[in-house]
């Protein structure tokens, strides 16, 4: 089954099952930070995307399918839509097409939360991304088998 | 909000509708419907759009309110809109023809989002006002087009897509280089904002310089000679829907391109630069059609044919006159619909008559008059035989050439439509007319091919249209290159919006 | 700096296309890689190599002070390395893919369709 990495070994199989989680927290976090400060959709998708592709050398290729539970590509589809729709919102208040709307949430402890449609956007690049590089890395393995 | 959404749709609409079908990656049922949906939303979008254009002059539409020349704009001029229109048109029909001619398998190797993503690339490059975002869209349409290309996987569709993909990779590296440094030259990536700052560089021979660039990335696109090796390498092997919406579309993104910037951008030495390009025109019709004329096979003949159109179009750029203009304008509007008419009705002849080999094929005209009407029509108006639409084409560029005096354009041209016509007549006579072979092939089981009647048919009337109509056409036309050859009225309209 | 960053991008491109004309589809791949790797530096090149600060523009002030770097081509740098990389990305895929259907390397094999 895994002959064709020769990597399976226990230590990155149990290394993985803690480094995974925090890898993906990481990627959401740097998804979030990206407006103003370094990260961005495109790096923390390349983020977990990466972290996906850890379990599927240190486990295999089934066990990385169902922690993704859709097909890849669905999700480019789901992210390619965001993106494009997060372009209409500012239709609607009589801007110009693709103008970056900001909303203001009060929140009762944490202050105030800000959203955006360029948040939209991002989360829409990050989920491309991911779906894109898995394609890639799921059609090589399918390949091997 | 002002109309100025307008300008987005043709872009925004196939990019949600593919994502959509992506999201339905299994359900082809959806994706069929949402297909023949979105390329309709997106016709009526491009007419809409086209009528706009055409009362009220060039539209622009700054992305995100960002002021030009900073911002990316999206401008709709006469040319751009007709582009969009010619695409939405051809997009439509090829997803009524994939309907029923399209596999299983392709569809679940996703047929319908590559095609949605094409679609978008190419409206995009269209419409797009800034140098490096026409490159992004370049890039969009290059990857659908490489997917779509190696669908089904056999053995001369891997080593046609090898061929394809380098080429148009190298052009993509090209585009890129002469971007890198024209943004050196002029610090700007508007492409009108560009025109104006190129008339004040020092140095001609610089801007000469990248000009020759910009004309060696988009010759590969477009096909000319002598870097057309690629298309027919790859054209006639994946399936004919595909070949269709290459042979309409793709191509002529890449002529789309040399005409925007060599009439908007690089004017300052049209001496030189044009007249190299008249060279290229005329040894791209040559080669072309003396390429078809050794072609047996039905999809290589129109692939070959392809690249001696694009000579054409090509001649009426190069000889700048305003009425080459308007002959290129005229013949693109021409070619596009023909040519994707063209390879549905060679599907046609596939399914009907079971090979595209010439001959293999015989009888057709007996078994399948209405078939055999469906080819005379295209195929007599790519050759230039009036009333039809490659007649009128054929004879504004003749006449622009006369009177520019270069003769010898002007008799290549004649030569290379007489020979269209030679072509033509090979491939009625050898599918239509002789008796068919024996033993006969066997064709699988008779499908409803109504729909695929309805495809080719609508496209042959838009064929006999443009020839009735000649007089409307050709003002179009003729409205389409007085903005071409006046660009101050294009960077008007996109910089004057920022005061 | 410039003219040996100019210096390095002639090599690269020449390397690039001398590896194109190789006969081996691996070696084509490893040309175009090169190509888009030549590209992107001269676009960071032409827009002028400043070693200086990031074009903030400081709280009261109205433009950049000093020299600064200049933010458009680097955009384009990274748009175009994102747009390689997807590009290459399914090149690496065909190759493969067309190495399993024609089981070879040598691009003098692949007449099929002349």
């Amino acid at each position: 089954m895994s002959r064709q990495f020769n990597m399976r070994s226990l230590i990155l199989s149990t290394g993985t099952t803690i480094i995974l989680p925090l890898l993906l927290l990481f990627s959401l976090f740097l998804l979030l930070r990206g407006h103003n400060e370094p990260g961005g959709g495109f790096i923390g998708g390349l983020v977990a995307a990466a972290a996906i592709a850890l379990k599927l050398f240190a486990d295999d290729y089934p066990s990385a399918k169902a922690l993704l539970r859709v097909h890849p590509l669905q999700l480019v589809g789901i992210g390619l839509a965001l993106a494009a729709l997060s372009s209409l919102p500012s239709l609607l208040v009589g801007d110009n097409f693709f103008t970056a709307q900001w909303w203001t949430l009060p929140l009762p402890i944490f202050g105030e939360l800000k959203l955006s449609t360029p948040l939209i956007f991002d989360i829409g690049v990050f989920l491309g991304v991911i779906g894109t590089v898995l394609t890639v890395i799921f059609t090589l393995v399918e390949a091997e088998h | 909000m002002d109309m100025s959404v307008l300008i987005a749709l043709p872009v925004i609409i196939p990019l949600i509708i593919g994502a959509l079908s992506l999201v339905a990656l299994n359900n082809h049922g959806v994706q069929r419907i949402l297909g023949v949906l979105g390329t309709a939303a997106v016709l009526v979008a491009a007419i809409v759009l086209l009528w706009q254009t055409w009362l009220n002059g060039i539209k622009v539409l700054e992305v995100g309110s960002w002021p030009a020349p900073f911002g990316i704009v999206l401008v709709s001029d006469l040319l751009g809109a007709i582009m969009v229109l010619l695409a939405a048109i051809t997009g439509f029909a090829t997803a009524v023809y994939s309907l029923k001619t399209v596999r299983k398998r392709f569809e679940r190797f996703g047929y319908y989002p590559l095609l949605h993503l094409l679609l978008a690339g190419v409206n995009g490059a269209f419409l797009t006002g800034d140098i490096f975002n026409l490159y992004v869209w370049f890039e969009v349409l290059l990857v659908a087009s490489f997917a779509l290309l190696i669908q089904g996987g056999e053995r001369a569709q891997m080593e046609g897509a090898i061929k394809y993909v380098t080429l148009n990779l190298l052009s993509s590296a090209l585009f890129l280089t002469a971007i890198g440094l024209l943004y050196g030259l002029v610090g700007s990536l508007n492409m009108a904002d560009i025109a104006v700052r190129l008339q004040q560089v020092e140095d001609p021979k610089m801007v000469t310089l990248v000009a020759m660039l910009f004309l060696i990335a988009f010759s590969i696109k477009a096909a000319a000679f002598p870097l057309f090796f690629w298309l027919p390498a790859s054209y006639h092997t994946p399936q004919v829907a595909v070949s269709a919406v290459f042979a309409g579309l793709l191509t002529k993104v890449g002529v789309y391109a040399l005409y925007r910037v060599f009439t908007l951008m690089f004017t300052g030495e049209v001496d030189f630069t044009h007249q190299i390009l008249l060279w290229m025109a005329v040894f791209t019709m040559l080669t072309g059609v003396l390429g078809a004329a050794s072609q047996y096979e039905v999809r290589r003949i129109l692939s070959f044919h392809i690249i001696s159109q694009i000579g054409y179009m090509m001649l009426g750029l190069a000889l700048f006159t305003p009425l080459a203009l308007i002959g290129g304008v005229f013949y693109i509007m021409h070619h596009i619909i023909v040519k994707a008419n063209l390879f549905f009705v060679a599907g046609m002849m596939y399914r009907l008559g079971g090979s595209f080999e010439l001959k293999q094929l015989g009888g057709l005209y007996k078994k399948h008059p209405g078939l055999a009407l469906l080819f005379m029509i295209p195929a007599f108006s790519l050759a230039g035989v009036p009333p039809l639409s490659g007649f009128f084409a054929k004879f504004i560029l003749i006449k622009a050439g006369v009177e520019a005096q270069a003769w010898w354009a002007v008799a290549i041209a004649l030569f290379v439509g007489l020979f269209t016509l030679f072509s033509m007549i090979k491939i009625w006579n050898e599918a239509f007319w002789k008796k068919a072979p024996e033993p006969a092939i066997e064709v699988p089981a008779p499908y409803r091919n109504t729909a695929l009647y309805w495809t080719t048919g609508l496209l042959a009337a838009m064929t006999v249209a443009i020839g009735i109509f000649a007089q409307p056409i050709y003002v179009l036309a003729e409205t389409a290159a007085q903005q071409l050859l006046e660009p101050q009225r294009y960077i008007e309209a996109v910089l004057g919006g920022a005061k | 700096m410039t003219t040996m960053m100019a210096i390095l991008i002639g090599c690269l491109y020449a390397a690039a296309i001398y590896m194109m004309l190789r006969r081996s589809m691996v070696k084509l791949l490893i040309g175009l890689i090169l190509l888009s790797n030549a590209a992107n530096l001269l676009i960071f090149t032409v827009a002028g190599l400043e070693r200086g600060v990031p074009p903030l523009i400081a709280k009261g002030a109205e433009t950049v002070v000093g020299g600064s770097a200049d933010p458009l081509a680097q955009a384009l740098i990274l748009t175009a390395i994102v747009i390689g990389f997807g590009v290459l990305a399914f090149a690496v895929v065909l190759l493969h893919r067309a190495y399993e259907v024609i089981r070879t390397d040598d691009m003098n094999e692949m007449k099929g369709t002349d």
